[in-house]
Order: C-alpha cells, then structure tokens, then sequence
C-alpha cells in the first residue's frame, strides 16, 4: 500500500491539515499582494515595500506554503488518475503498464519545478 | 410507449458491452423501475439484474437509472424518466459480471476493513451492555445503511481508487461504531485510518448525500471521523 512514505506529511491527518493551514497563508497574502497593487505601486514604493524584514518573511512563507499546497495536491492528483487501472480505461494498455514510471516521473518533474521556484524565489527576495 | 435502453454484457458470448433497447407499454401507470424490469424480463428472459424484497430495505437493486444511483424497487418512472426515455446501466465504477449485475467485492471488502462490529473487550455483563438514550440516538442516520453500495459506486474518489479509500458507505460505517458508546475500541479503529487514503481521500463531492436512497448522510459521517483524528493528534 502506498502510505505516508510518498505523501507529503506522515498521514493523511498531516496532509490535509498542510493543506488548510497554507490555504489560509496563500489567502492572506493574495489579499496583501492585491491590495498593495490596487493602492497603487511604482518601483521606489514597491522596493521600500519589499526591503521590509516581515514583507520577506511574509512572501518566503507564502512560496513555502505554494509549495506545499502544490505537492499535496498534485501528489493526490497524480495517484488518482496515473494508476494502472485508470490508465487502462483512460489511454491504452501502453501507458496502463507504465502507470508506476509515469506517476513518478510526474511527481519527480513536480518536485523539481517547486524546488527550483523555492530556490529562485529566495534568491529574488533576499538580493 | 416507454423507451428503455439497457446495458448488456455477457461474458461468455459477448465481446463488448452494448445497450439494447426495449419498448414498454405502461399502461399510463406509474411503475417503480423494478417493475419494468421485471415485464421486460417478460419479454426477454436472458435478462439479469438483483432483485430480492422489491420494497427498498435489502439493497439488492442498486442501479444506474438515467445516469443516477438509486433501488430500482423504490424509484418510480415518474422520478427519473426524462421524455419518456429511461437508460439503465449497472452501478459504475465495479467489474460487470453479466448484465445489470456487478460484482460487490471491492465494496464489501472496504467494509470489512473498518471491523463492522463492536469490539468491547470489558467483562460482558449478565444481560447486556447498557446505553442511553443519548447515546443510542447518536446512531441514528448511521445504523440504517443498507449496504445498496449506490453511494461508494457514485464517489469519484472511489471510482480512482477503489482499493484504498473505503469509499462513503464504508465510512458511515466506520463512524457508526466509533460513535456506538458501548465500543472501546476508538483508538485503534482511528489509527487504521490516518493514511492519506482511507479517509482522506473525500475531497467533499457530496454524490453520496444525494443518491443515498435512506436519505443518510456519509459526508457528514466523514468529517466526524476527520474530527476524532485531529482530536486524537492534538
Ligand atoms: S449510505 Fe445509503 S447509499 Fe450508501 S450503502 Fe448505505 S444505504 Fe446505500
């Protein structure tokens, strides 16, 4: 059985609180973000805007949070729909047999992409 | 006239599934389903389909009727036959075996998985083991499952993963006897759960609450579950 040792967290419980705790992150600082673009920004503000310690903190926690979100939900994703039997309704018998292959390789590519955004967004915000 | 259009499949002379489809007189009466099951059968006599109390309380005909799970025995035409046209297809999701008939496995066996049963491992009193009111009434909307499977085979969450999430009737179930006061056996029922699949893989679609012929809720079930495990890791 496929338990916690690919998901994220180590159980379903763990997961699914990840899940609402960054959500409720991501929502914050979309309303912060839209805010601040509605008041108005030029460059000078904005960079004041993001020289501020807690803004950093703030942005950093909100792409550690879109990662996670991400992961958990792509994670789901790709175990409900690349599994075998799916496949084998869905494609063809071809892609049925390699169900295990794709759905790493798409968990691999996720892990990959968050990872690379995670690094590039420090970079971006503490340079 | 009624059109019926029906699934077939028989396994031993069939390649494929095909619909076929029926003419029905009525009568102008409003039959329930099963009943047009049953003149059809008339008609054609290798048609086969579960049938056994026709008045909704075993759960044997569990079918698809115009794209929606329910007792073929309690739904009358006048509620799913839309321009007098009525396709019946067996609940999706499980392996045909011929016909209307599906193979019940996988269901049953998520059932087995949360231990359908009390398990009290105090000394048995002389009569029996007391409950109150109170709590007897935290059964109700649980006890009455009938095990029709149309809810499990309407959740698309077990539809993709019908060997791991224990699906709504499962869960009702789980949480019937988590809540029965007489049950000591909460802690371990609970961590047979916290994998991201049992449970957590109801993402709150809700087909369950509007096919349950019994009108129970398993949605509201599962959250009383998810509850008790954040509960229990707090
Ligand atoms: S909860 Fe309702 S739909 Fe599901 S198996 Fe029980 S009676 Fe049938």
């Amino acid at each position: 059985m496929v338990t916690s040792i690919t998901s994220f967290g180590r159980s379903g419980l763990s997961d699914w609180l990840v899940q609402r705790v960054t959500a409720v992150i991501l929502l914050a600082y979309t309303i912060f973000i839209t805010w601040q673009l509605v008041c108005g920004t030029d460059y000078q503000q904005w960079s004041a805007l993001f020289d501020q310690t807690w803004v950093r903190v703030f942005s950093l926690s909100a792409l550690l949070s879109t990662v996670a979100h991400a992961w958990v939900g792509l994670w789901s994703v790709s175990t409900d729909y690349l599994v075998e039997h799916v496949l084998r309704i869905k494609t063809n018998e071809f892609l049925a047999s390699r169900a295990n292959l794709l759905r790493w390789a798409f968990q691999g590519a996720c892990g990959i992409v968050a990872f690379y955004y995670l690094v590039w967004g420090i970079q971006v915000l503490w340079s | 006239m009624l059109q019926v259009s029906i699934y077939r499949y028989n396994p031993a002379t069939d390649a494929e599934p095909y619909m076929k489809d029926y003419q029905l007189d009525t009568g102008g009466k409003d039959l329930m389903v099963l009943d047009v099951l049953e003149l059809l059968k008339e008609q054609d006599t290798s048609l086969a389909y579960r049938r056994s109390c026709r008045e909704g309380v075993c759960g044997s005909d569990g079918l698809n009727m115009n794209g929606k799970n329910g007792l073929a025995c309690i739904t009358p035409l006048s509620e799913t036959v839309v321009k007098s046209k009525l396709v019946i297809r067996p609940l999706p999701g499980l392996p045909v075996v011929r016909d209307l008939v599906v193979d019940m496995s996988l269901f049953y066996h998520q059932y087995e998985k949360v231990k359908p049963y009390l398990i009290n491992d105090e000394p048995p009193p002389a009569i029996e083991r007391l409950q109150s009111p109170e709590d007897r009434a935290k059964l109700d909307g649980l006890y009455e499952c009938i095990l029709c499977a149309c809810c499990s085979t309407a959740c698309p969450s077990f539809w993709w993963n019908p060997d791991r999430f224990i699906g709504p009737s499962g869960l009702l179930q789980a949480w019937r006897f988590l809540a029965d006061s007489r049950d000591t056996a909460e802690v371990e029922r609970l961590a047979d759960l916290d994998d991201p699949f049992s449970v957590f893989r109801c993402h709150g679609i809700q087909n369950c609450i509007n096919v349950c012929p019994k009108g129970l809720n398993p949605t509201r079930a599962i959250g009383h579950i998810r509850n008790s495990l954040l509960a229990a890791a707090t």
